[in-house]
């Protein structure tokens, strides 16, 4: 009786399938994805069922935290160097070359005027911390985010302006920032938020 | 690395080369591959967040005598109190011809508050735009001219006109959520206004 040998199968596994669906997925990823901006402060948005999404570009986005602290900052790193020098002309403050290239690479930032060349030289990691999160004063005694928003506007015609609050800060505190905005005569505004299911049956 | 580079050279095969297998490893490949999708996928960020748009009056000084009344009947005035809290009433607080004061009365958020109050006010315009969404729905009517005829039936002259007051004591969640109510009820006419000293004195005196 011839036994039963069972054949020794190779346990080589063609990849190429899988290296062909791999980077697929990978191409896929690279070119939809835009990635996730570093930001200051950890906004939660109130939702609503509004559907308009926020453009990409040209966009002045106004942060406001629970304390209603507020952040600052514009698309583009050409633009943020002009914003810089816009500013700085205003303020009789010169920058050098490094601290406009480290302005250029700041998403948003939340520094009151004085502080800003101290906080450019501050390493990217430590710019995060929260006794660097001062926000920008906006009082009407010292309102600087008036002339931030007015420079950003000089250098940019085209950009939208953005506000992105917090769920529980007070009303008073927008209702600075939106007075701020009215002043400068820029009465349109976005407000982010985020997506809720819009009621059926009304 | 040598043993490939050595392989073809000197005639040990007598000019027949061996047959090297045209399989490569692709497993290296591979890991790489799904490291990158990892990377990938964590540092993209696909929702979009969403957008409301607003538009304040600007702040120019305004001939106020060109600019019709705003008749009593169609105003409703909402006053976002302390603690997520509403107050609303029809009409002027105080009429100035009749004197007769307006009843205030406090509700909350939510789909049996606020949104009932102000779908009851609005119902023919709410109606109207119900049918058109239908009608857009059977193909009727195109996404345009949907828009075109909503945005007009939204600004009818006898539509509601909600006045948003915010106290101080509110947030700004109650701000979006009330000019979410304004998306969800189709009001088309509303406005942020300061708060009167004689609305403050109204609630105060209904202190809750």
């Amino acid at each position: 009786m011839p036994k039963v040998k069972a054949k020794r199968k190779s346990t080589w596994v063609d990849m190429t399938a899988m290296c062909d669906m791999a980077f697929l997925l990978l191409t896929f990823f690279m070119l939809t994805s835009n990635f996730t901006q570093k930001e200051p402060i950890q906004v939660n948005t109130p939702s609503s069922i509004s559907e308009i999404k926020i453009p990409e570009v040209n966009i002045m986005k106004i942060e406001v935290d629970k304390e209603g602290k507020i952040f600052f900052g514009i698309d583009g790193q050409d633009k943020r160097i002009s914003l810089l020098e816009k500013i700085g002309e205003a303020y009789k403050m010169n920058f050098t070359a490094e601290e406009k290239k480290e302005f250029s690479l700041i998403t948003a930032f939340g520094v009151p005027m004085e502080k800003m060349k101290s906080f450019l030289s501050l390493k990217p990691e430590q710019r995060d911390l929260k006794e660097n999160a001062l926000g920008i004063p906006s009082d009407s005694l010292n309102n600087q985010f008036k002339d931030w928003v007015r420079a950003a506007r000089a250098v940019n015609k085209d950009l939208k302006i953005a506000i992105k609050a917090d769920q529980i800060t007070p009303y008073p505190k927008i209702k600075n920032v939106m007075n701020t905005l009215q002043d400068l005569n820029e009465c349109r505004f976005n407000l982010i938020t985020s997506l809720e299911e819009a009621p059926k049956n009304l | 690395m040598a043993e490939i580079s050595t392989e073809g050279k000197g005639g040990k095969h007598k000019g027949k080369s061996k047959k090297v297998s045209t399989r490569v490893d692709l497993t290296p490949m591979v890991d790489l591959a799904f490291l990158l999708i990892t990377f990938f996928m964590l540092t993209t960020s696909m929702l979009k967040p969403q957008t409301m748009e607003i538009a304040m009056p600007s702040k120019d000084k305004v001939d106020l005598s060109k600019i019709p009344p705003l008749k009593n009947s169609l105003a409703v005035t909402v006053i976002l109190g302390k603690n997520d809290k509403i107050f609303y009433y029809f009409g002027a607080l105080k009429d100035t011809k009749t004197g007769i004061e307006a009843e205030v009365k406090t509700i909350d958020f939510g789909p049996n508050g606020i949104r009932k109050v102000l779908l009851d006010r609005n119902r023919a315009v709410v109606d109207k735009v119900n049918d058109l969404r239908k009608q857009n729905l059977n193909r009727q009517i195109s996404d345009d001219t949907l828009k075109a005829r909503v945005s007009r039936e939204k600004g009818v002259k006898d539509a509601p006109m909600v006045l948003i007051k915010a106290t101080d004591d509110s947030s700004y969640k109650n701000l979006v959520d009330i000019l979410d109510e304004m998306m969800i009820c189709n009001i088309g006419k509303y406005a942020i206004i300061e708060i009167t000293p004689e609305d403050l004195d109204k609630i105060k005196t209904m202190n809750l």
